[in-house]
């Protein structure tokens, strides 16, 4: 399908061929899922809400629930204020939500619909009922990408919820970042066996991996509610995880209520799990307890048993640059070599941050911002790897250039287990390391001739 | 800090005014910064002998993200900060999402920051609130007080009116006031007397009234304010008591438009007073 990508490459300006990152109320979208009871809402056409809808109904294989403000041509040119006072109308007589987290779309924000005034304008006509609350972020997508939105929406939690009444709590706040269910649901076990007290948030476990009941639940149990939302500003400090995902919302808290945050990678591989609970440690001042050791002590078991496939192996990565930073770190651990790594979400500090890393490994490592699979593919062909890492989208060049593919990040539309399994925590270095081994010792078995071709790895 | 904006028909001499006034203030040591919201980016040409400046959105597509506060803005005259916002050539693209994306730009470089310590920032915007960016600097956050640049002439008021409704629409939601209208003034009969009636009709006041005089015209070609260029001339000490009077100015409203029909008759009353 991609046999006609040239190895040549030539320099382009505008144009991008197959982007490695989409829109932002997609971030927005899935943030908002992460508040009990809360239903989103797109301000724009129809369209942009039913796609951003798609697209996470297919990742994560539940219905996912969003309103639009429903533009039309009268909407473009008179701006949207009337559509959505309709919009909250309906939403708060027909689904009664706690909460509707509003984002924007190109449309409306190029109209320039200021949202602060007409959700104020709103409450005070007594549109919003008393008690239920109205949140809103600005995601133009022609700024950033999704992970912008994501961000975006979570700072929105802090300005709308967050409180400050002079008390400090034995509290701490942990924003987990564009992660899965399953994480956040890892990210809260973690926390909970190091003895912290914590608000994850938003947190989407228990709401895109809701069970099966036979019955339809429009506000799962999941979510973080706007009591914990509110007492946030009350807490001892924040962790932030992911840079490009929720340090905006962690300084946003710390400037709003005061409280210090750390900003710490994504916990995904051994060291960056490590810090974690190093941070965790030095926040309680305990130990971590059997479990969390034997984890990990597991997982080191794996990397030396395993070694012998995978050290010296050359890899590409692609995907979201909070994703990228850890498991970049993780292969390098590992013994591989990541060769290529690209972003489309722009950010010149992820590729500060990727060198940084491999300086003494890959001091040549090709890695890129803003930039497409396109380049990603060209990148391939002019020099090799034996394992390929990123999104669903990469099993085009992974079919291409017949290279092992291993599923990681946003999205995944052909696959299932990233909803349950976490890929966080030492439990979640032990699943990458089952597929990655799994992906290379497959082809091995595939292409070994007969004399060759071993019963026992 | 104040945050002032001045909006006003097209031509009727907002930025002429907006520059004259700030070069005022920054003789009394105020520190201020004028933003250009208008395309056409002449808002601070007086300010920098020139337009020398490099616009907010060239600089944003030429650069790219990474955008520090020093490449968008300059120092002028009396170190006034100056930045133009910019935007597309007539007739292309969007005007209004330039100016939102600019002063967003602005907000997240700390150019408002408390550590700049300016005592007033400078809206000057691109004739009538035609859509929802040329609402920007009015905003919740942003502008807080609002002067409207009009004269005797039944256009300017009528735009004068228009502007005032889109000032009360913000202000029920928000800290925007109406501080008052300039009359820049044309040598229509009666000039002042009707610019203060149609000021009391919506409920604020003539701040001051800017006689006509081709000094203003004269430094303009030399690209200076008056201030600059004469500084004893008689017209320096008319923008001189302008600054003092936006500076002493304590009345902030939410103004009261008129309907057509009721703009008319005063028109009537004072325009066609023979």
């Amino acid at each position: 399908m991609l046999d006609l990508t040239p190895k040549e490459i030539t320099k382009r300006k505008a144009l991008r061929i197959n982007p490695a990152k989409t829109c932002q109320p997609i971030g927005a979208m899935y943030a908002s899922l992460g508040i009990h009871g809360c239903l989103p809402h797109s301000h724009g056409s129809q369209g942009c809400c039913a796609y951003h809808r798609s697209h996470l109904t297919r990742h994560y294989k539940e219905p996912i629930m969003a309103a639009t403000s429903s533009f039309t041509e009268g909407a473009a040119v008179f701006g949207g204020g009337a559509n959505l006072r309709q919009a909250l109308k309906t939403m708060f007589t027909v689904y009664d939500p706690e909460v509707v987290a509003v984002h924007t779309t190109c449309l409306s924000e190029t109209i320039g619909d200021d949202l602060p005034s007409l959700i104020k304008k709103a409450a005070e006509d007594g549109i919003i009922p008393k008690g239920k609350t109205v949140i809103h972020t600005n995601t133009p997508s022609f700024v950033g990408s999704h992970v912008t939105g994501f961000s975006n929406m979570t700072r929105s939690m802090v300005r709308y919820f967050s409180r400050e009444n002079g008390e400090t709590r034995e509290l701490i706040n942990i924003i987990p970042g564009y992660v899965e269910p399953s994480d956040m649901r890892e990210i809260k076990r973690l926390s909970a066996e190091m003895g912290i007290k914590s608000v994850v948030f938003p947190d989407t476990s228990d709401v895109l991996d809701a069970p099966q009941r036979g019955r339809l639940e429009l506000y799962p149990k999941g979510g973080v509610t706007t009591k914990e939302l509110r007492d946030t500003g009350e807490a001892a400090a924040t962790l932030a995880l992911g840079g490009f995902a929720s340090e905006d919302a962690a300084i946003e808290l710390e400037r709003k209520c005061g409280v210090s945050y750390e900003l710490l990678d994504l916990p995904i591989g051994i060291s960056a799990t490590d810090r974690f609970i190093q941070a965790a440690i030095d926040i309680t001042g305990k130990e971590p307890p059997a479990s969390i050791t034997d984890d990990r002590g597991r997982v080191v078991d794996i990397m030396t048993d395993m070694l012998q496939y995978l050290y010296g192996r050359k890899v590409a990565l692609f995907g979201d640059p909070d994703h990228l930073i850890s498991m970049t770190e993780f292969v390098k651990d590992l013994g591989m070599k990541p060769v290529h790594v690209i972003t489309g979400t722009p950010g010149k500090k992820f590729e500060r941050r990727i060198k940084a890393l491999l300086k003494d490994t890959v001091p040549d490592v090709n890695v890129r911002s803003a930039a497409d699979l396109f380049l990603m593919h060209q990148w391939i062909k002019n020099s090799p790897v034996d394992l390929l890492i990123g999104n669903v989208y990469g099993k085009y060049i992974a079919r291409a250039e017949d290279i092992p593919f291993v599923r990681f990040g946003f999205p995944i539309l052909d696959r299932i287990g990233h909803s349950y399994f976490p890929t966080v925590g030492y439990a979640g270095a032990m699943r990458l390391l089952e597929k990655m081994v799994g992906a290379i010792l497959d082809r091995k078995d595939r292409d070994d001739p007969d004399e060759h071709f071993e019963l026992v790895m | 800090m104040r945050k002032v904006a001045i909006y006003g028909k097209g031509g009727i001499g907002k930025s002429t005014t907006t520059q004259n006034t700030v070069a005022g203030l920054s003789e009394m040591d105020k520190k201020v910064m004028i933003v250009g919201c208008d395309p056409k980016a002449d808002a601070t040409r007086l300010m920098l002998g020139g337009m020398a400046q490099k616009t907010v959105l060239d600089t944003l597509r030429e650069e790219g993200e990474d955008v520090d506060l020093d490449d968008v803005m300059k120092v002028g005259f009396n170190s006034v900060r100056c930045v133009e916002s910019g935007g597309p050539e007539p007739g292309v693209g969007c005007a209004g999402r330039g100016i939102i994306t600019s002063i967003n730009l602005l907000e997240s470089l700390g150019a408002y920051d408390p550590e700049q310590e300016l005592d007033y920032v400078f809206y000057d915007v691109l004739g009538d609130v035609v859509c929802g960016g040329f609402a920007m600097p009015i905003r919740e956050g942003k502008a807080e007080e609002i002067y409207i640049v009009l004269s005797g002439e039944m256009m300017a008021m009528y735009a004068a009116n228009n502007i005032s409704k889109g000032i009360r629409k913000f202000a029920e939601s928000g800290k925007v006031r109406l501080g008052g209208v300039i009359c820049n003034s044309r040598n229509v009969d009666r000039e002042q007397d009707l610019i203060e009636a149609f000021a009391k009709k919506l409920g604020t006041q003539m701040i001051y009234f800017v006689p006509r005089d081709n000094m203003v015209q004269k430094a303009e070609i030399h690209r200076k304010t008056v201030i600059d260029y004469e500084p004893t001339h008689i017209q320096a000490d008319h923008y001189r008591n302008l600054a003092k009077a936006i500076d002493g100015n304590d009345m902030f409203v939410i103004p009261s438009p008129m309907e057509q029909e009721e703009l008319e008759a005063l028109l009537m009353e004072y325009g066609l007073y023979d």
